[in-house]
């Protein structure tokens, strides 16, 4: 009898071990989403501010300029419909070009800026970043609806 | 002709295979002598044939044949020999070659060292191992095939991407694989057992070192990975929690976990199920992780171009694999017997623990991977899961992880005395927690975190010196010297300390670097200054140099410390002809407590660059212990009690019935003796 209780206790600690740690991970895997939206997604306001986020689109051409101080970048986003600025201060990645595809993460800051803590680009010379493919496509998706309604009235 | 000899030699080896996945299977299940005498020689057979076929790909990478598509597509004629012969894994196709290779080279091996096996056991463990190989060949001949031609011939190569042109990517992966495919002589000889019916002391036994060697590789490899990451791409850090590197950090966390499961299977009998489920799991999270980098669902430096057809056939290969060894389980496993009953504080606890720590952060893991891949799959969404979250699952979870391990290996099997172990290491907690906490003052601003983690790799360290010396320490009516009681000790045990301090100085150099490294990007013109980290980094000059396929610009800066010059870095931003992306050459300056370096980043007017300065404190302390741990593993891999001769069965049942008496009668002593046989 004794030795069934202190199985039983050994399985309820283990049991709850097991909750609390299921818990933990949890918990630290909701706080720690990144989630993804689009210019166009800031744009319509529907962004969390100061939460961190990513974006994705293509550098606008002729939009990139370094400050000053030659480590702050500006440059803006597009997903072909609307273009967010971004802010940047630090070494782009070697395949960062205006008209190429970019994905960077931060978050928004007064004033519609996007402050970026990473900016990624492709890694090879065949491949787009697949959310600024994402971007695009979205955009593109929903300029083609907004011409059908027009286009029914 | 050279692709066409290459290609017959692995449709060969692909039957050979086929050979060896079923005949010895069949004649360990009749009992056919001859039968289950097939899976050697199909094994060498298969070896020979593929490296055939892989010497071919070798040739013609060295002579430049563009006539074959994958040599045109990696490979270049001004590439440098070294890398032209490296450059065989530089893309999907061949590095699959060298996969399939390596677990040829694995059949073989099993076939050699395991002559002592029972007929039987060797039989069902080779046919298992050419199941999988079935599967690997099939993969490459019917998908990838390195082989096929390029019709009109390229007059020159693409080149082999400039990334991987470095002495580090050269090893990364044939280490990484021989620890991937080395998992799988673990999961044959599980499941070989399964089939058999027959899980004991003995499988375990002979499980044990190839699961130590598997291992060995893999942390070596995956710490080869994370060097070149750190040196080649110079993004500054060594870890990223990026999915490939997930890919490779389950099945190492999981091989950790059987590791030390064995251990107990094979001194006390227990864990059985619980052993045979972890050498499935582990060699799962390998296909897995062969899936992850090969579909093309995952977009990172690793990734190898898109084909859905590559990732439906390794999806399915793994539902298979996954599927039919589980099954085999569910229906098998209700047979083994439990093992001898342990209390609550015991060795046995301890590696339970462990074990399920371990499994906790694969699984963590396996979330913080999959999950977004799957919102990805089904359409609901975009998300990413960043180091935020690896980190903060991590800390809880190594935490009672290291707190153990200086307990662990010092714990009786089946039951022990807390109170006793925590009075005799009262002195080594007591003083690793003192330096702990003052040694972060030494490094940079202190901080509770990364006191902790000073305290606990000193008390990993500290508790394995501690049980080293009171297990060298003679008894009183010993008169044997001191080399002959470090030699009875045995290499397991040897391996065994490697390993763990390796894991305290891998703790004490993470939080270290994590906790204090330095960063900067900044605007430098010639004659300019910038600190970091204390150091003084001075730009003397901007040049262009010429490398044999790369041109490049050049900085030149010294490093100062307090008006002493420390050492002159050389970063580059190569050109390569090839190719149209720039690529920045870091310099490095190593040291015992810190690494310095500088990357560049671009040109800016006035003859100034964007540099990106670092200094990381203790990172050698890391790769240091990279290499302990593998030496660890190899070397519990190479203890004597391994390659004497294998028992005949009613030896070892007699054993295992002693065992059993011995369990119910008396406790063994806490320096006990390892068993020289």
């Amino acid at each position: 009898m004794k030795k069934r209780q202190k199985r039983l206790l050994l399985v309820a600690g283990g049991l709850t071990s097991v909750a609390l740690v299921t818990g933990l991970v949890l918990n630290a895997f909701r706080d720690n989403l990144v989630f993804f939206y689009t210019p166009s997604d800031i744009v319509a306001d529907i962004v969390p501010m100061e939460r961190t986020f990513r974006i994705g689109g293509l550098v606008e051409d002729g939009s990139v300029y370094r400050g000053e101080d030659g480590i702050t970048v500006h440059f803006r986003v597009t997903d072909t419909a609307v273009a967010v600025p971004v802010v940047y201060h630090g070494i782009l990645p070697n395949l960062f070009r205006e008209g190429q595809g970019v994905v960077a993460v931060g978050s928004l800051q007064d004033g519609g800026v996007f402050k970026a803590s990473q900016v990624m680009a492709r890694h090879d010379e065949t491949y787009m970043p697949p959310e600024a493919a994402e971007a695009i496509k979205r955009a593109q998706r929903e300029a083609a609806r907004t011409v059908e309604q027009s286009g029914g009235y | 002709m050279i692709a066409e000899i290459g290609l017959f030699a692995l449709i060969l080896a692909f039957l050979l295979a086929i050979a060896q996945g079923t005949l010895p299977l069949i004649g360990a299940a009749r009992g056919d002598v001859a039968l289950m005498a097939v899976g050697r020689s199909a094994a060498y057979g298969q070896l020979v044939f593929l490296g055939i076929a892989y010497a071919m790909l070798t040739y013609a990478f060295v002579t430049d044949d563009f006539s074959i598509a994958y040599v045109a597509n990696h490979s270049n004629s001004l590439l440098p020999l070294q890398y032209k012969i490296s450059g065989v894994w530089g893309g999907h196709e061949g590095s699959l070659l060298l996969w399939i290779l390596i677990l040829g080279f694995w059949s073989a091996a099993v076939a050699t060292f395991s002559r002592s096996l029972p007929r039987e056991v060797l039989a069902r463990v080779l046919g298992v191992m050419g199941l999988v190989a079935i599967g690997f060949i099939g993969f490459t001949l019917f998908t990838s095939s390195p082989f096929e031609r390029l019709l009109p011939a390229a007059l020159e190569g693409r080149d082999l991407n400039p990334m991987l042109q470095d002495p580090g990517l050269i090893f990364h992966p044939p280490m990484l694989y021989m620890g991937y495919v080395g998992f799988s002589v673990a999961f044959a000889f599980a499941i070989a057992a399964l089939i058999g019916g027959r899980l004991d002391a003995a499988w375990a036994r002979w499980s044990r070192p190839w699961t130590a060697v598997a291992w060995a590789f893999l942390t070596f490899g995956i710490g080869l990975g994370s060097w070149w990451a750190y040196y080649v791409l110079g993004w500054g850090g060594w870890w990223f929690w990026d999915p490939v590197e997930n890919a490779s950090f389950m099945p190492w966390l999981m091989g950790t976990a059987l590791l030390h499961s064995l251990a107990v299977t094979e001194k006390r009998g227990g864990f059985k199920n619980w052993t045979v489920m972890l050498a499935i799991l582990t060699f799962s999270l390998v296909l897995l992780a062969a899936f992850l980098v090969r579909s093309g669902v995952l977009t990172s430096v690793h990734a190898f171009a898109v084909d859905p057809d590559r990732g439906l056939y390794l999806l399915a290969f793994m539902a298979v694999v996954v599927a039919s060894s589980l099954t085999l389980f569910a229906w098998r496993a209700g047979k083994v017997g439990l093992g001898g009953g342990f209390q609550l504080v015991s060795r046995e606890s301890a590696l339970l623990t462990n074990n399920v720590l371990l499994a906790v952060s694969a699984a963590a893991v396996l979330l913080g991977t999959l999950y977004p891949l799957f919102l990805d799959a089904f359409g609901l969404g975009k998300i990413s899961v960043g180091p935020p979250y690896f980190e903060a699952v991590f800390l809880p979870l190594m935490l009672p992880l290291l707190l153990l391990l200086g307990f662990g290996p010092r714990l009786r099997w089946k039951q022990d005395s807390p109170t006793e172990q925590l009075w005799r290491l009262r002195w080594i907690f007591g003083v690793s927690l003192v330096f702990g906490m003052i040694w972060p003052f030494f490094v940079g601003n202190w901080s509770f975190l990364a006191g902790i983690g000073a305290f606990l790799g000193l008390w990993i360290i500290g508790s394995s010196l501690k049980d080293l010396v009171d297990r060298l320490r003679p008894r009183r009516e010993s008169t044997q010297t001191l080399g002959t009681r470090m030699r009875r000790l045995g290499r397991s045990y040897a391996g065994m300390q490697f390993a763990h301090i390796g894991v305290g100085l891998a703790v004490i150099g993470i939080t270290f670097v994590l906790g204090y490294d330095d960063e900067r990007d900044v605007r430098m013109a010639v004659g300019e200054t910038v600190e970091v980290g204390g150091y003084a980094f001075r730009l003397e000059r901007l040049e262009e140099v010429q490398g044999p396929n790369f041109d490049a610009d050049q900085a030149t800066v010294v490093v100062y410390r307090d008006g002493q010059r420390i050492t002159t870095l050389q970063p580059q931003m190569r050109y390569y002809f090839s190719q149209q992306q720039p690529m920045a050459h870091t310099s490095l300056h190593r040291g015992l407590v810190r690494d310095l370096y500088v990357n560049m980043g671009e040109e800016l007017p006035g003859n100034a660059w964007v540099m990106r300065v670092y200094y990381k404190p203790y990172m050698n302390w890391v790769w240091a212990a990279v290499v302990l741990m593998t030496i660890g593993g190899l070397l519990a891999a190479s203890d004597r009690r391994y390659r004497i001769r294998v028992r005949r069965e009613d030896e070892v049942l007699e054993d295992d019935a002693k065992l059993a008496a011995a369990d119910a009668v008396k406790p063994e002593g806490n320096a006990e003796p390892k068993p020289a046989g």
